[in-house]
């Protein structure tokens, strides 16, 4: 299998331009003869349906959701990034491409990075024209903020909650195609498979999550943006829900996976405080620009919170200040989450479980007073004691690292084509623009310019070319088989009636990754989390215990389908950590670090993005390399000494 | 901590409920309410019994899916979702009782699941502003007093979970449908459909079945966002005024 990128040739900055000039169009009568599946519905998900519905095609949308406005682009916080240069400050498009295939530890490809810088401006135009009320200046005109990664002002909020009036934006677009028939919505239906008939993709196969019916909806391209698989840790950010169901489904249809390696974890959560913990929270990083993170110098068991003050200042050791003493608790996600990491592998966490760090304000609160702390950071001291019980005005936070976001996903083309024709992935789902680290503020910005202004091109180019008369009906033998195939699937399931519950494979499972396909990853760690992984994934087809029917709402079989695709995920992420034997962004190899203990990327060796191709139930994958070629960026080592 | 659990079962929409009492022996005060009653499943299921049907997404206060009346109140006693409800709120060997959203307009699907689809179905009445991709001016071109930004916000920041429904004796849902219609009687970009779009939505709003308000506050009082009753006046008087006007219009011969 050849890799076409389908960047275009030519000038970065004409690039985008040029591309759209050479797509081929529908006309405008002839849109509505042509039908659009859509799967999910954040912000890449909602946006597109929308989008599309304006244009003419019809639409399906489904989510696993009671309401499309729940998906988890709902939770994300800071900000969106755009480069506006509102502020006068030397934003451009080329800058915040900079930063973005450099955040990236330039493993992204540079003409997609560049068409989502120069699309960024575009979406706060859209937003605002549609009533999401962004935060704003005195004098009326829109605020901004700074974020990691970058010199400059440009990123916009909405308080803490931008995430969610974002995606309410994009669901009041999606409600208005609703309401003019142009989208049919699917609440609580998720998708169990992709159909491809003749090579291309040709429909999906749901599941109705209320009455267990098994459906199949034919369209002459799918679309998925159903977000990221960090769940595959059993803890992380996402929402219980998020799962790879449907992009892993459809890897298995061809669709091959890039990167799956390359996840983020973010060093500000709160942490675990026992086995019944469910999901990890965030807190934003913002908290690092006044919180002084530390540990006692010589391990203390067991020490509290209420207690730090019991260590004196010449026993504290302010690891990040130490080590960085020129980006000190500023610098990046991945640098201080494997650094907090190490403190607890030394034996010098704190709290109950040795597994956290002291995330302290007393400094600044005597600096700065009470109030100016609470302005900055009041809702997330209230948001910490609420879920903690402890203030953090008297104590130290507790903090550690826990999964965000995943960059790896669906291998995409230019035109957000997956290697299955007329199957496309958006947002999350897809690898395409944040290489091997997302910078803070770009995930909401992918989603949304994936969705409004990159597929509604795109699309046309494909659909021109196939015509509206090439359309598969639901009759066709594959769509039968592909039902049957899903229904032997939920049957066999819960016909194992075996000892250990979903959530008991799941937590193994996300132990394993987290153990040795965490922050720092090794050659022999990597080979024991394999052979467990196949062993865990062994067991659960033996031994997982469903109860419920199949015609029932049975939030027990839900899960035990996801976490089944999520043991075989698990097993690709550990076959890319391997192969890829260099540090670059989130993926530390310690193998590959520089004498003082940072990462070294190897760009002579390393310089692809890895697409991997599904072989059969229990083969090994076949690896395909993208090769990056950067003409216009030179690359550099990071170094925040 | 140890608790006993009254807890709604209804096998599906039709079926009959009924009240099942759990002795939970194995609580942490740092356990939130979702993850008590995760542990509960965990034991029923190890039971061969069927767990407690449940809706929750985000686990962190903001998607709206989590939906519990517990002792009475929407969310329990804190002003909080109940997935940021924790075991530490109640006393050792309490007795909880748990119940789904009891109203009309929200269907029971199975135990403490609820369909709000209606929410969904105002929300396409009338919940948006009609503008296409592209097209649009530049974002600087309109300047938004920051205090009209900041009210927007206020209102829009509902999560949409019902609560303010199922705290209402009446079930009315005025606090949801008029949190839309301030934050677009607010901003700008809202003002050329204003009239259309508030007769619209509170007309879906009374299709749906949902209750009329007689001003108790209990939705206010009990909304995890802390909505502001004061948009359920401002809906009161962008819909009276629609009515006025379009009596107009039509006196005057307009459409």
């Amino acid at each position: 299998m050849k890799l076409e990128s389908k960047s275009p040739e030519g000038p970065l900055a004409e690039k985008w331009t040029k591309h759209k000039f050479n797509l081929k169009l529908v006309n405008p009568a002839n849109k509505r003869k042509y039908e659009i599946i859509v799967v999910g519905t954040g912000l890449a998900g909602a946006s597109a349906a929308a989008s599309l519905g304006e244009l003419g095609y019809n639409v399906k949308a489904f989510c696993f959701q009671d309401s499309p406005r729940r998906a988890h682009s709902i939770a994300a916080q800071g900000g969106i990034n755009a480069a506006k240069n509102y502020q006068n400050d030397g934003d451009s498009i080329y800058r915040l491409f900079y930063d973005t295939i450099k955040g990236g530890d330039y493993r992204a490809r540079e003409a997609n990075v560049y068409r989502l810088a120069e699309v960024s401006v575009n979406i706060i135009d859209q937003c605002v024209a549609q009533g999401v009320p962004f935060a704003r200046e005195y004098g009326g005109l829109l605020a901004n903020r700074s974020f990691g990664g970058a010199q400059v002002s440009r990123t916009f909020y909405a308080r803490g909650q931008t995430g969610q009036q974002l995606l309410l934006g994009a669901y009041s677009a999606l409600n208005r195609q609703i309401a003019n028939g142009k989208v049919k919505m699917y609440n609580r239906t998720e998708m169990l498979d992709v159909v491809v008939v003749d090579g291309k993709a040709r429909g999906i196969v749901t599941r109705d999550l209320i009455t267990g019916k098994i459906e199949a909806h034919s369209a002459h391209a799918v679309l998925l943006c159903t977000g990221g698989y960090g769940n595959v840790f059993y803890l992380s950010t996402n929402a219980k829900g998020s799962n790879v169901t449907a992009a892993w489904r459809a890897h298995k249809k061809g669709a091959l996976f890039a990167n799956p390696c390359f996840t983020q974890i973010h060093p500000t959560c709160i942490p675990v405080s026992g086995d019944h913990q469910s999901k990890l929270t965030l807190m934003s990083e913002s908290l690092r620009n006044d919180g002084r993170v530390w540990v006692p110098k010589v391990a203390v068991k067991g020490l509290k919170a209420k207690d730090a003050k019991s260590i004196a200042e010449a026993d504290r050791d302010y690891f990040l200040e130490r080590k960085y003493p020129s980006f000190g608790n500023l610098v990046p996600r991945d640098v201080a989450s494997r650094n907090g990491k190490m403190m607890c592998d030394e034996g010098r966490g704190v709290g109950a479980t040795g597994l956290a760090v002291f995330l302290d304000f007393a400094d600044a609160i005597k600096r700065d007073g009470r109030d100016v702390i609470s302005a900055k950071y009041g809702n997330l001291f209230d948001m910490y004691k609420q879920i903690t019980g402890d203030d953090p005005y008297e104590m130290p936070m507790m903090i550690f690292p826990a999964v965000h976001y995943t960059m790896g996903g669906l291998w995409v083309d230019y035109n957000l084509m997956t290697s299955v024709p007329g199957l496309y992935a958006l947002g999350e789902a897809n690898f395409s623009d944040h290489g091997a680290n997302r910078l803070g503020a770009s995930a909401l910005m992918q989603g949304l310019a994936d969705g409004y202004f990159v597929i509604p091109y795109t699309i046309g180019d494909y659909l021109a070319g196939i015509g509206w008369n090439d359309k598969v009906s639901t009759d066709h033998p594959v769509f039968k088989e592909a039902i049957d195939t899903v229904n032997s699937r939920v049957q066999k399931l819960l016909s194992i009636k075996g000892k250990k519950t979903v959530d008991e494979f799941h937590r193994e499972l996300g132990l394993t990754l987290w153990e040795y396909c965490g922050m720092s990853r090794n050659d022999a760690g990597l080979k024991i989390a394999k052979k467990k992984i196949q062993e865990l994934r062994t067991e659960f087809w033996q031994n997982v215990d469903v109860v419920g029917s199949a015609n029932e709402l049975n939030m027990e079989l839900e899960k035990a389908g996801r976490v089944a695709d999520f043991l075989e995920l698990g097993e690709l992420m550990v076959d890319d950590a391997l192969d890829r034997k260099e540090s670059c962004g989130c993926h530390f190899r310690e193998e590959s670090q520089t004498t003082d203990g940072e990462a070294l990327r190897i760009d002579n060796d390393y310089t692809y993005s890895s697409a991997w191709e599904y072989k059969g139930e229990n083969q090994p994958e076949e690896l395909h390399k993208e090769e990056l070629k950067f003409e216009n960026v030179k690359l550099t080592q990071r170094s925040y000494k | 901590m140890k608790i006993t659990l009254k807890v709604w079962r209804q096998k599906s929409k039709d079926a009959k409920g009924e009240f099942k009492t759990y002795q939970h022996d194995h609580v942490s005060s740092d356990m939130s309410f979702l993850e008590m009653m995760d542990v509960l499943n965990t034991q029923l299921i190890k039971k061969g019994e069927d767990p407690i049907h449940f809706d929750h997404d985000c686990r962190e206060g903001i998607c709206g899916m989590c939906s519990m009346y517990i002792n009475g109140q929407p969310h329990g006693p804190l002003q909080t979702t109940t997935c940021q409800l924790h075991m530490r709120t109640f006393k050792d060997g309490e007795t909880i009782t748990v119940e789904p959203w009891r109203a009309q307009a929200f269907p029971v699907i199975k135990d403490l699941v609820v369909d709000r689809s209606a929410f969904d179905r105002i929300q396409q009445a009338g919940g948006y502003v009609n503008v296409n991709t592209g097209g649009v001016p530049d974002a600087n071109v309109i300047p938004i007093s920051k205090k009209i930004a900041d009210e927007a916000f206020d209102a829009a920041a509902c999560i949409g979970c019902g609560a303010c429904v199922a705290a209402c004796k009446n079930a009315s849902a005025m606090l949801f449908v008029s949190a839309k219609v301030s934050q677009f009687a607010l901003l700008p970009q809202g003002h050329a459909e204003r009239k259309e779009r508030v007769e619209k939505m509170v007309e879906q709003m009374d299709t749906e079945g949902f209750g009329s308000c007689t001003n108790t506050r209990a939705c206010e009082a009990e909304c995890p966002k802390a909505i502001s009753v004061a948009n359920i006046a401002r809906m009161n008087r962008e819909y009276f005024s629609a009515m006025v006007s379009s009596y107009e219009v039509k006196v005057g011969g307009g459409e």
